[in-house]
């Protein structure tokens, strides 16, 4: 097995009601799909971002479009208009998740 | 067929390529979406400093730009532009039209958003923690309710040119046209959820066209400087096709409208709005040749009893200073002044509860996430810290104490002298705030109208 980034198999998207932001997750290759959501679970999430997630984190799975919604409440320092950030919307959390690592077999072409 | 242009997504999005819509897009109908909980905060921001603003800054250059194509290919505009205050949007529509030679022209306001009145200090506000609107601690703004196409349907009933509306529900904006161009019927509930989901895709203007995709070497997308807003082609029975002007910029494909379906989504099979419940989950969707994505078998069932209000209290004042260094060990130096400014400035009280010093450049975005916040106590760059050649120490926050904001800036510029070594580019600014939570309110008690004006 090897790790590679995320960003190399999915692409994604986030957005925000209030103090709640949603990532979806995007399998370029149907083939990663099953993958990715054997090892992007909610769990994974929350863990990986213990100081940033104050709530819990819930996933959701369209499997037939190879796409994953991860809804994490909590998440945004209050929401647009009482967070403190740079970045009140969380429009850059889809870029924060496709950091982290996902480990594919050797002989896997991605 | 129907056809629905959007002209913007947003409270600022673009013009020419609306005008440009309006112009060659052959459409029944052209919708601009410009509230989000932020804009909508902004309105009420500029209503308290000017009893006559509070609508969209650009509503008057986007009717200016728009009024006369409309007109004369017969595309009907329906819009949000009223924000917090729709009969001084619908004016000046009426004064620009006026202004253009459009005689005759009906702007059709919906009003009856704005519940403030049917609050109580007692009401709980469940995106916190179910606390009242009396425990918050800051005065009340203003409460909008999201309004659905029960009130935006009468409005285009009278025939008119423009509909202009308040918060109401993002989709219901493009909904509402369907529903009054094929009749469907307000508990048809899969057809408002196939009408919902075509609402939805369109509503964020060209993040369905390129926008807010591109990753250059692994999602390019061609001519993004020039992209342009996307068309909804939509059948009777709503299916729709997604697809844009062939000469624009941007691109539709299947991956820019999967991204857009779960955009600001939680469960896919339970999207919320006044009109309906919809049902995202088992959608299809179709790339039918270039530009042109298909998407059908979107559900809906009954739509909920309660409405989601918007509640904004005035927050005092927001503030945010900045100062830049550069070249070697420049982040060490801008840690440093981040460190003399968590000393210095926790010793108010008033400053310290609601305060963040951000490194732009090194950690500003996920700070906690990536590497513990600078402190006095860790004065070495701790680990996460890459290199950089220039770096900004910025920090923010929100008081209802101007006095306090104006310390913080002071204690920002101060460093130019007392600080590291190189402080440069000091900016710092105090903004009034607006803070903003949900609550729900019955239904029935919402009693939405129309106000007609003629040019």
């Amino acid at each position: 097995m090897r790790k590679i980034k995320l960003h190399e198999i999915a692409h994604a998207r986030a957005g925000d009601k209030g103090n709640t932001s949603n990532v979806s997750v995007w399998a370029y290759d149907p083939g990663d799909y099953l993958l990715i959501k054997q090892q992007l679970t909610a769990e994974r999430i929350k863990a990986a971002f213990p100081r940033l997630l104050q709530g819990p984190v819930v996933r959701y799975e369209l499997d037939h479009l190879h796409g994953l919604n991860f809804v994490m409440q909590e998440a945004l320092e209050g929401g647009v208009n009482t967070s403190l950030g740079l970045d009140s919307h969380g429009k850059s959390w889809s870029s924060l998740i496709l950091g982290l690592e996902i480990e594919v077999p050797d002989n896997a072409l991605a | 067929m129907l056809r629905l242009g959007c002209g913007a997504g947003f409270s600022s999005d673009r013009l020419e390529p609306a005008i440009d819509l309006a112009e060659k897009g052959k459409l029944d109908f052209l919708v601009f979406e410009t509230i989000g909980e932020r804009t909508l905060a902004f309105g009420h921001r500029d209503r308290k400093l000017d009893p006559k603003k509070g609508y969209n800054p650009q509503l008057g250059a986007r009717m200016r730009g728009v009024l006369e194509h409309c007109k004369a290919n017969g595309t009907r505009i329906v819009t949000n532009m009223g924000v917090a205050n729709v009969p001084d949007a619908a004016k000046l529509t009426i004064e620009i039209a006026r202004e253009l030679g459009l005689k005759g022209l009906k702007v059709a306001a919906v009003l009856g958003d704005e519940v403030t009145h049917l609050l109580t200090p007692e009401t709980r506000l469940f995106d916190n923690h179910d606390r009242m609107i009396k425990e918050v601690g800051l005065p009340l703004a203003g409460a909008n309710v999201y309004l659905g196409i029960d009130a935006i349907l009468p409005a285009l009933e009278t025939g008119a040119d423009v509909v202009i509306t308040g918060r109401v529900a993002d989709p219901s904006l493009f909904l509402s046209p369907m529903v009054h161009r094929y009749g469907w019927r307000t508990d048809d509930w899969d057809a408002l959820g196939r009408g919902t989901l075509v609402g939805h895709l369109m509503e964020c203007g060209m993040q369905i066209t390129g926008g807010y995709y591109a990753d250059p070497g692994i999602k390019d997308v061609p001519r993004l400087a020039d992209c342009g807003y996307p068309i909804a082609e939509i059948g009777a029975d709503g299916s729709a096709v997604i697809t844009k002007l062939a000469d624009a910029g941007g691109m539709v494909t299947k991956r820019t409208v999967k991204e857009q379906m779960l955009y600001e989504v939680h469960d896919p099979a339970r999207y919320l709005t006044p009109d309906v419940t919809a049902d995202f989950s088992k959608v299809e969707v179709t790339e039918q040749g270039r530009d042109r994505v298909s998407v059908a078998n979107a559900r809906g069932t009954k739509r909920p009893d309660m409405l989601k209000v918007t509640v904004g209290f005035d927050g005092g004042y927001f503030a945010e200073a900045g100062v830049s260094y550069a070249g070697p060990n420049c982040i060490a130096r801008a840690k440093l002044a981040a460190d003399i400014l968590n000393e210095r400035l926790r010793r108010h009280s008033a400053i310290a509860r609601q305060m963040r010093v951000d490194l732009v450049g090194v950690n500003a975005l996920h700070q906690t996430a990536l590497l513990d916040g600078p402190s006095v106590a860790h004065p070495q760059p701790a680990r996460g810290y890459g290199t950089s050649e220039d770096v900004r120490v910025r920090v923010a926050m929100r008081s209802t104490d101007r006095a306090a904001c104006e310390t913080m800036l002071w204690e920002v510029e101060a460093l130019l002298c007392c600080g590291p070594a190189a402080g440069g580019g000091y900016r710092g600014q105090i903004t009034p705030s607006v803070v903003t939570h949900s609550a729900l309110i019955e239904r029935e008690r919402v009693k939405p109208s129309v106000e007609v004006f003629v040019a």
